[in-house]
């Protein structure tokens, strides 16, 4: 009986599937939003790079959610392990130890760099992040210190914090959530210092990212 | 083009080799090198940001945690 209805399920939602591929011919030219995005992104919200605008301006919402779901499996990866002892490492590599001493401050620069300069050059909150969270994985094979999980869950919960009070900032003052012309000018475009909050945003994710994911990997490194 | 052509091929290759080692480190590493040709056609394709993301997710922290897993299965094993 159950395998009548898996098998039912599975032929419902392949049959809308197949509908809704099919209402698009491949290859054929759409007439969409892409043209408006192409024509209107820069004036519009003063980034070089499209996808940053359409990522945290257009569709910043859909980026809160994201941050979101991050942060809920995070936090479900920590109650998985809830209550096990954090082993210290007995030997360590000759080789990962000399290398990690001088690659972990070049990856460390390199991932700050990615999220800083998100609006100008491919990349973003969420690599950076991910660039980070692999340079402190390195460091978890390593050193022998344990990982600091309090101070570090601080600081990310304080990094998703002021992305949704950036957020409320603009609601407060410029009536609607994530708005961007306003307090801080847009600016000149590919300046450093340019297209309002959204080097801040970034910043904030990229922070995030990076602690969270290096907290998911010593939750699984765990006993 | 040849060279998309060539990536594809070797990108299925790959894939199918890593299931038929009998290690399992080996299939971790095929595992990786399989999210790195992707990441490269990611970029031929002119996707910068999702190129970027394949590489430290995927080539990155995917293979450190699977590593840590087949670290801790092993020593389970052992144990037993």
């Amino acid at each position: 009986m159950k395998k009548f209805i898996a098998v039912l399920i599975v032929v419902v939602i392949g049959f809308y599937f197949y509908k809704s591929l099919n209402y698009f011919k491949f290859g054929a030219e759409r007439e969409g939003v892409y043209t408006y995005y192409n024509s209107h992104a820069v004036s519009d919200t003063g980034v070089a790079n499209i996808v940053t605008s359409i990522v945290l301006t257009y569709r910043g919402f859909d980026t809160l959610g994201e941050v979101t779901i991050l942060f809920l499996s995070a936090i479900g990866i920590g109650a998985l392990v809830y209550g096990r002892k954090e082993k210290v490492l007995k030997e360590t590599c000759f080789i990962i130890d000399t290398s990690y001493k001088i690659l972990f401050p070049a990856i460390l620069l390199y991932g700050v760099y990615v999220f800083l300069h998100g609006h100008l050059t491919p990349g973003g909150g969420f690599q950076g992040g991910a660039i980070i969270a692999t340079g402190l994985m390195l460091r978890l094979v390593t050193v022998d210190k344990k990982w600091n999980e309090k101070m570090f869950s601080f600081l990310e919960g304080l990094s998703g914090l002021s992305f949704v009070l950036l957020g409320a900032a603009g609601l407060l003052l410029l009536g609607s959530f994530l708005a961007n012309k306003g307090v801080l000018g847009l600016g000149v475009v590919k300046n450093l210092f340019s297209a309002g909050i959204i080097p801040l945003i970034y910043i904030a994710i990229g922070l995030k990212v990076g602690f969270e994911l290096t907290g998911i990997v010593n939750n699984l490194k765990k006993d | 083009m040849e060279f998309l052509i060539y990536s594809l091929i070797a990108l299925a290759l790959i894939a199918g080799i890593s299931v038929l080692f009998l290690d399992v480190f080996s299939s971790i590493i095929a595992a990786g090198f399989v999210s790195l040709i992707v990441s490269i056609l990611f970029l031929i394709l002119k996707a910068p940001d999702v190129a970027m993301a394949e590489v430290s997710i995927g080539a990155a922290l995917t293979i450190g945690i699977l590593l840590f897993a087949k670290a801790k299965s092993d020593k389970i094993q052992t144990k037993n």
